[in-house]
């Protein structure tokens, strides 16, 4: 086991009752980089996420999260290590009948005993870090645009400054301009917080532009990890159509990379 | 050792901080820096962070009020570890622009309230009749051209709120039914009257109760779930998609609903009001053994078909009373999960008041035209 791994899964299977989605897979997350996983539609992308932070139940494997084995911890152990993650869901998940910046205050009221004066100083303070300014910090969800919930959203996965950050697709539904600024706002975040980030995403740009490492499902597994690099060397096929088809050679072109 | 040590120094506070600056310890550390904040008065700040182990936007926030103690005033940091510097000057940068909210207060709030329920009370009567005449305006373009109209969503929406709510109606207005009888002979029989109390549960059960019990019970039943759907249906923009596709949501999503409502409501009137009638008798039987035949042809003698008129009468306008508020308030939702649940709360309460004001309208109009 890699000894920085933060996040260490093994022989993960997951299932319905009549499929396998995730078919003894490994995978490590190493403190401070940001990791992104790719992979088909409906392949198992979002499942790994969502069993990772334990919202689908595996049927074999293991899973060490900052050291603790979730399946052996005390409940109240595993409810510390839950403070240390924050969570970007596809859609936002604002609470809709919060403002934004009372979405943000809402992780510390539970968990901290900040008075409300530090917690809406350090609510806005992440408002203000994901760029979304006072005034539009007192509106509600349905008055965002797509964008500012994305940011509003992270704002909240960053309520209790955790070490790991899962994102899932944080870039699906905003035009290029705003998911580069996203993906920027990502490295940022990561270097001035130190976080460490794993991000389910189909954008190719965030993969070059900020992912340190990538890892690709194909068929319940992973194939193939690493660098940009080594995944352009990989010779299976679906990641050579992947990584290598029409619209990632144009890509590739414009950052300045040439696949091979 | 204390996170945070103040020592004056001739015009000067010096403040050393240490150890740990997280979320985890910001209850203790808070009031240490506010203590430190009043200690310094009018002197200069100098703060040293040489010893802060670790550090996060909680610890960053409070030291942020250190540095900016007093407002606008630079205070010197000293001994900045290399790794802070990024997040400090990111907290200074977004703190820095971020104002302080001004909350508005007025002082006259209570007048300002009652004027406006008085303008959204107008608005509310705005919105009914537009949606009354939304409705028509659907119902004239079906009537010209009745392929237009949705049979298999009419024929649904009978079943739901027609067919479906029938064993719940029965039970209720069974019950209601003995109820009014039970209480009929109970006082009726202080002054040797018992056997009137068949007149008072014919004359009230197909004038009034029946058809108010029934459309109290449709309003709540089948008007909150009209404005449920309609109002999800807002939320995740399904009534935008079909604008967009050249539909009228009233023709294609109102008018199949109201229109059952209107069929659904007499029919569920009148199982109503017999069923009361039957819980009646029942209760007349053992509670003073009047035997079923008498009870019946008590009954014969002490109502006449324009009893029931005057009740099968209302149903129908309060079945629309019903349907158009559900509608109106399903399509007034917002965004919100919570503004679904006040909508369907606001179309439930309303339609409930609406239909005894129209009873009581009806009362006064068949006292007038002597029914």
């Amino acid at each position: 086991m890699d000894a920085e791994a933060v996040i260490s899964v093994r022989d993960l299977v997951v299932g319905f009752p009549d499929q396998v989605v995730l078919d003894h897979l490994s995978l490590d997350i190493r403190r401070g980089e940001i990791l992104g996983l790719v992979g088909a539609s409906g392949g198992g992308k979002s499942v790994l996420l969502r069993t990772i932070i334990g919202l689908l139940a595996k049927q074999d494997g293991r899973i060490n999260i900052l050291g603790v084995d979730q399946d052996s911890a005390a409940p109240q152990v595993l409810r510390g290590i839950e403070r240390r993650w924050g969570v970007l869901f596809q859609q936002g998940a604002l609470f809709s009948s919060l403002t934004t910046r009372q979405n943000v205050e809402f992780p510390m009221r539970e968990y901290l005993d900040a008075s409300p004066r530090l917690r809406q100083d350090v609510a806005l303070a992440k408002l203000g870090m994901v760029g979304i300014s006072t005034e539009d910090s007192e509106k509600f969800p349905s008055e965002l645009s797509g964008g500012m919930t994305k940011r509003a959203a992270l704002a909240r996965a960053l309520a209790l400054d955790p070490e790991i950050v899962f994102l899932d697709e944080p870039t699906s539904g905003l035009d290029p301009i705003a998911a580069g600024d996203f993906d920027a706002l990502i490295k940022t975040l990561q270097q001035t917080l130190g976080l460490t980030v794993f991000m389910v995403t189909h954008d190719l740009d965030s993969l070059y532009a900020v992912c340190d490492r990538i890892a690709v499902l194909v068929d319940g597994k992973i194939i193939v990890q690493g660098p940009i690099a080594t995944i352009l060397a990989c010779e299976h096929p679906w990641v050579k159509a992947y990584f290598r088809g029409k619209r990632t050679r144009e890509t590739a072109r414009a950052l300045g990379q040439t696949p091979h | 050792m204390q996170p945070l040590r103040s020592a004056v120094r001739g015009d000067a506070l010096d403040i050393i901080l240490s150890g740990s600056w997280t979320s985890a310890h910001v209850a203790a550390l808070e009031p240490l820096v506010e203590h430190a904040l009043r200690d310094a008065q009018n002197r200069k700040i100098r703060v040293d962070l040489g010893g802060i182990a670790e550090i996060d936007t909680f610890g960053a926030c409070l030291l942020e009020r250190l540095l900016r103690a007093p407002p606008g005033a630079e205070t010197p940091a000293t001994n900045v570890p290399e790794r802070m510097r990024g997040l400090l000057a990111e907290i200074d940068r977004v703190r820095g622009t971020a104002g302080l909210r001004v909350e508005k207060k007025t002082r006259l709030g209570g007048i300002e309230a009652i004027g406006r329920a008085t303008v959204n009370a107008g608005a509310d009567l705005v919105v009914f009749v537009e949606m009354l005449g939304r409705l028509g305006d659907a119902l004239l373009r079906v009537l010209r051209d009745p392929r237009r109209l949705r049979p298999i969503s009419v024929v649904y929406q009978l079943d739901r709120v027609g067919l479906r709510a029938v064993p719940i109606i029965f039970l209720i207005t069974f019950l209601i039914g003995g109820i009014i009888s039970q209480q009929g002979i109970f006082h009726f029989r202080k002054f040797g009257a018992g056997d009137y109390a068949v007149d008072l549960v014919g004359i009230l059960v197909l004038r009034e109760i029946g058809v108010l019990i029934v459309a109290i019970m449709v309003a709540g039943r089948s008007g909150s779930s009209y404005t449920a759907e309609l109002g999800s249906m807002k939320m995740r923009e399904e009534i935008d998609a079909l604008y967009t596709m050249g539909l009228d949501p009233v023709e294609v999503l109102l008018l199949p609903r109201v229109i059952a409502l209107v069929c659904a409501l007499p029919a569920l009137t009148f199982f109503g009001s017999i069923s009361a009638l039957f819980g009646g008798g029942l209760v007349e039987w053992f509670y003073a053994g009047m035997s079923p035949a008498i009870y019946i042809a008590r009954l014969r003698d002490a109502v006449s078909v324009a009893h029931f008129e005057v009740g099968i009468t209302k149903a129908p306008f309060m079945a629309l009373v019903i349907g158009v508020v559900a509608c109106a308030e399903g399509l007034r939702v917002k965004g919100s999960a919570e503004s679904l649940g006040l909508q369907t709360t606001t179309s439930v309460v309303k339609s409930i008041f609406l239909v005894i004001v129209l009873d009581g309208l009806f009362a006064m109009f068949f006292a007038g035209i002597g029914m």
